[in-house]
């Protein structure tokens, strides 16, 4: 193989002209400078067109009889959506399917990958699956691709990207198999109700759109028609009726609870107050957090300052826990926009209230149509792995340099939103989150505007405007190299993580560019 | 400093480490065996800081055991000396 030319992007990654296993990458240039000409050179490809004869029976017996009736290949590419999270047994259970049918060189396009899925592990050792497409991955399959198993690298794209790459063909969807809590026999269906309910479909709708093959599973068969439904029958293939589509307790389980750790608290404490004197806290200001760590716990303080201040939010956008459908409830916000639900109150607000709204992944992050939600975001919250003195973003890969996190819409809302807040620890035990250069860049420091740590907040020298806000505020703001000097005191300086030379996974942007690629950890 | 008895200092939590400590006959020298959640990235400073903090005790003959969960380097060299006084009889702890 002749070695491809390495070029530089915009921010300073070595990114190789083509790579085997995918093709041709284009080298991250900025996150709007390919928004900026209005519309997107690639080519669209067009979605399938099938028939179907009246009254022509969808159900299957099982799922192995499905998946046989959309003739499996080797080299094909199969789908699937992670609404059910830590608790989803669909997408084992389908590729344990196909490797008992032999089929092999597999590439695997699921939305996002949890440690639910280290049961596949052996499937990549054994040429079964041969490239992963996802907006994460954790657990034993990050660590294993770091390591270098697979063959092709993995691509790590965001929500927005990702509806992107289905729409230019790079992720061509030969099957989807598509969870559903309730369904009907004609394949109209919700995540919405069901004894595994677990809220928005959003990741899975361009998937019933595009894949060639569309299998709808559940547990949960109702009479004709299934109400409300988020996918309708018009895309599916095929219905599958299952004793269980996973563990509802994992599924369904609970509410997400607000961080109790003191430093969270702190953080999400001093968060707060940034967003209240930023000048974007406004009436009908629109308004997403992530669910873990200090994040979320920024709503809980944000929530007492819009009552004390009577301020009203239009919209909630995105992951959305029980804790957003509260403040919803309060009317402190008139409507939430749902592509993703991260607990069991969600599914029923979604459900009964008609200002808790369903939305695919293309309206709520894809940068290659007329207007995504992330575009009209105010202010957004979003955690972070590392970040550098750039104020750019890792959000990929852990200090030993596995794969262990997830792209996901980080790098969208933050390119939307007029402000972008990022919380977190300036140290996690000894080692340095606020850095002078991150492992892996997934979000370009250009969309960061303010970092808030415990030990100091940082505001983008890009947003002269926004550190004025906060000094008049009396907010002390650090400079960020400082802030990373004075870790570095704390901590040690890290030796940095050996890599060899061999790429196993690329970073898209949303727009398709290459930010950045993850090389194989060194034994 | 002499030491006397085996003894430790700290505990398994995350950021914290674990130091036990066991005298050795006259010019064996050190072992020190370490375990570290950081190893990759402190492995070198932690042994450095470790043969330092002996220097500072005068103590050349000594088997030290470290488990490490990510503990800045103060908390090392605390649980280090309080290790190592325990052992000597100079100050008490939970296997004096």
């Amino acid at each position: 193989m002749i070695k491809a030319k390495v070029v530089k992007n915009i921010l300073q990654r070595d990114i190789p002209e083509k790579l085997e296993g995918i093709g041709e990458l284009e080298p991250f240039a900025g996150a709007f400078t390919k928004l900026k000409k209005g519309w997107m050179e690639e080519e669209t490809v067009p979605p399938p067109n099938k028939a179907k004869m009246p009254h022509s029976d969808k159900t299957c017996s099982d799922l192995k009889e499905a998946i046989l009736r959309t003739n499996p290949k080797d080299g094909m590419t199969v789908s699937f959506h992670h609404h059910l999270r830590g608790g989803d047994s669909l997408l084992v259970q389908s590729i344990q399917i196909l490797a008992e049918l032999g089929i092999k060189d597999i590439t695997l396009a699921s939305s996002s990958l949890t440690s639910a899925h280290d049961p596949i592990l052996p499937y990549l050792k054994d040429g079964t699956i041969t490239q992963i497409y996802s907006s994460g991955i954790r657990g034993e399959l990050g660590k294993a691709i770091a390591e270098g198993v697979m063959p092709k690298p993995a691509v790590i794209h965001s929500h927005g990207g990702r509806v992107r790459s289905v729409h230019t063909g790079r992720i061509k969807i030969d099957l989807a198999v598509i969870a559903a809590s309730a369904s009907d026999e004609e394949g109209n269906c919700t995540g919405s109700h069901g004894k595994s309910a677990f809220g928005s479909m959003g990741y899975a709708s361009i998937d019933a759109w595009y894949a060639k093959q569309v299998i709808v599973v559940t547990d949960h068969i109702v009479d004709y028609p299934c109400v409300p439904r988020s996918i309708s029958q018009n895309y599916v293939d095929y219905v599958v009726k299952v004793d269980s589509i996973g563990d509802p307790s994992k599924i369904a389980g609970g509410t997400t609870r607000i961080t109790k750790a003191p430093m969270d608290l702190q953080i999400a404490r001093l968060a707060a107050n940034v967003i209240e004197h930023s000048g974007e806290l406004k009436e009908d200001f629109s308004f997403q957090v992530g669910a873990g760590g200090a994040s979320l716990a920024v709503a809980k303080y944000l929530r007492k300052i819009m009552r004390r201040r009577e301020i009203k939010g239009s919209f909630i956008l995105g992951g959305v826990t029980s804790y957003g459908v509260d403040m919803l409830n309060e009317g402190l916000f008139r409507s939430i926009f749902d592509v993703q639900s991260f607990d069991a109150a969600v599914s029923t607000s979604l459900m009964d209230n008609p200002y808790h709204i369903e939305i695919p992944a293309g309206l709520y992050a894809n940068p290659f149509n007329c207007g995504c939600m992330t575009n009209k975001l105010d202010i957004v919250v979003l955690g972070a792995l590392e970040i550098d003195t750039d104020f750019n973003v890792n959000v990929i890969t852990g200090s030993e340099g596995y794969v262990r996190g997830a792209s996901g819409g980080h790098c969208d809302t933050a390119s939307g939103a007029n402000l972008t807040v990022v919380v977190c620890p300036s140290f996690r035990g000894r080692i340095p989150i606020v850095k002078d250069k991150v492992h892996t860049i997934v979000t370009p420091g250009e969309s960061i505007d303010v970092l808030v740590t415990e030990r100091g907040i940082c505001v983008n020298p890009k947003r002269p405007e926004l550190r004025e806000n906060l000094i008049k505020a009396g907010i002390a703001v650090k400079d960020i190299k400082e802030l990373a000097t004075e870790v570095e005191k704390i901590t040690g300086k890290a030796k940095p993580i050996e890599n060899t030379d061999r790429i196993v996974g690329v970073v898209e942007y949303r727009d398709g560019s290459i930010i950045d690629v993850i090389r194989q950890v060194k034994d | 400093m002499e030491l006397k008895i085996k003894a430790q200092a700290g505990s398994f939590e995350s950021s914290d480490v674990l130091i036990m400590v066991e005298p050795q006959p006259l010019g064996v020298g050190r072992k020190i065996e370490l375990e570290s959640i950081v190893l990759q990235q402190f492995g070198e400073d932690l042994l450095n800081q470790i043969n330092t903090d002996l220097d500072t005790f005068a103590i050349s003959d000594v088997r030290v055991i470290i488990n490490d969960k990510g503990a800045l380097p103060p908390t090392i060299s605390a649980r280090l000396e309080t290790a190592l006084k325990r052992s000597a009889g100079i100050q008490s702890g939970t296997l004096s």
